[in-house]
């Protein structure tokens, strides 16, 4: 049985190698890429629009929302990158309808880029909003002797956002495969309903983890 | 009993542990948060939206210790470092 989809290697050539995560990874880029400029190809600003024009409208105003629910000030700021993760999540999750796919969020590697993608982003919005001083005074609240606690934290919640997305996504494909062993007709369809739940709370919670690690970073009340 | 066999025994008895008591902990404390926040949502309905969210949040954080052991248990059963070694050097032989 394989764990992930990163053992499936397609090509290689040397040592470099294509595996499944990566190519499905290329394909949902291309489809979430080439759709978003169909659609905002021609944008009208009228009372009537085209109904995938609405439901960016809602994709987005709906991201920007959240954020601001979060806390920060300026949701417009972050509405890039918190909404980047969460399509990309959503996205890949969401495609598990589709027979024969395996979701690229369902292998560590992904999981672990998107992960040192917020540990990288944090510091830089933390810093962008407070100043370097400011910033790196935040690692010494409450008290000096927090400094430890402080950097094992960020660097554990960066592990604990990969692992959590990974096995998530793993667990849904493990029980689906056990499952069609032990019964095969109806009971895998409900499995993979929730597993579709799983995986938008899944990317919600990713999303929002991110956007409550930025507020932690750029909170104003530490200036 | 050879090594391969004691290994092989120990890892899926340890994962079924794994299991079992990594469960226990995560179950009950999202028990506990569920049962919180429906109380809550029964006094304040007004807060809805902001008790939904956080308990989401707080369920994802207590359930990722699930997850945990599910993925220790998933390596010990499907990606057992120890046992591959002890392959490849029965193989190697």
């Amino acid at each position: 049985m394989r764990l992930s989809s990163d053992q499936l290697i397609l090509w290689q050539h040397g040592f470099i190698k294509l595996n499944a995560t990566i190519l499905t990874t290329w394909a949902l880029m291309l489809v979430m890429a080439v759709g978003a400029k169909l659609i905002t190809r021609r944008l009208a600003t009228g009372t009537i629009l085209c109904r995938w024009q609405c439901a960016l409208e809602i994709l987005v105003a709906g991201i920007v929302r959240q954020i601001a629910e979060v806390g920060l000030q300026s949701p417009r700021q972050y509405v890039s990158f918190v909404g980047t993760l969460f399509l990309f999540v959503a996205v890949a999750n969401l495609f598990t309808i589709v027979p024969g796919y395996e979701p690229p969020t369902g292998s560590l590697s992904t999981t672990a880029a998107l992960a040192l993608c917020v540990f990288v982003a944090v510091p830089i919005f933390g810093v962008g909003e407070l100043g370097w001083r400011n910033y790196l005074k935040s690692y010494l609240q409450p008290t000096a002797i927090m400094l430890p606690f402080n950097i094992i934290s960020e660097l554990s919640r960066t592990l604990a956002l990969a692992v959590r997305l990974f096995g998530n996504m793993m667990s849904g494909t493990m029980i689906l495969g056990i499952l069609l062993a032990i019964t095969p007709f109806i009971f895998p369809i409900a499995m993979s309903a929730i597993g579709l739940l799983t995986g938008m709370v899944q990317a919600y919670i990713f999303a929002i983890l991110a956007t409550v690690y930025i507020a932690a970073a750029t909170d104003s009340r530490k200036k | 009993m050879d090594n391969t066999t004691l290994i092989g025994a120990a890892s899926i008895i340890t994962a079924g542990i794994t299991m079992g008591a990594g469960v226990f902990g995560p179950a009950m404390g999202q028990g506990r948060a569920v049962s919180t926040a429906l109380s809550a949502l029964a006094q304040q309905p007004d807060a809805a939206p902001t008790i939904t969210r956080t308990l989401f949040v707080g369920l994802a954080m207590i359930e990722s210790m699930a997850i945990y052991c599910f993925v220790v248990a998933m390596i010990l059963l499907f990606a057992n470092p120890f046992w591959n070694h002890m392959i490849a050097a029965a193989t190697g032989k």
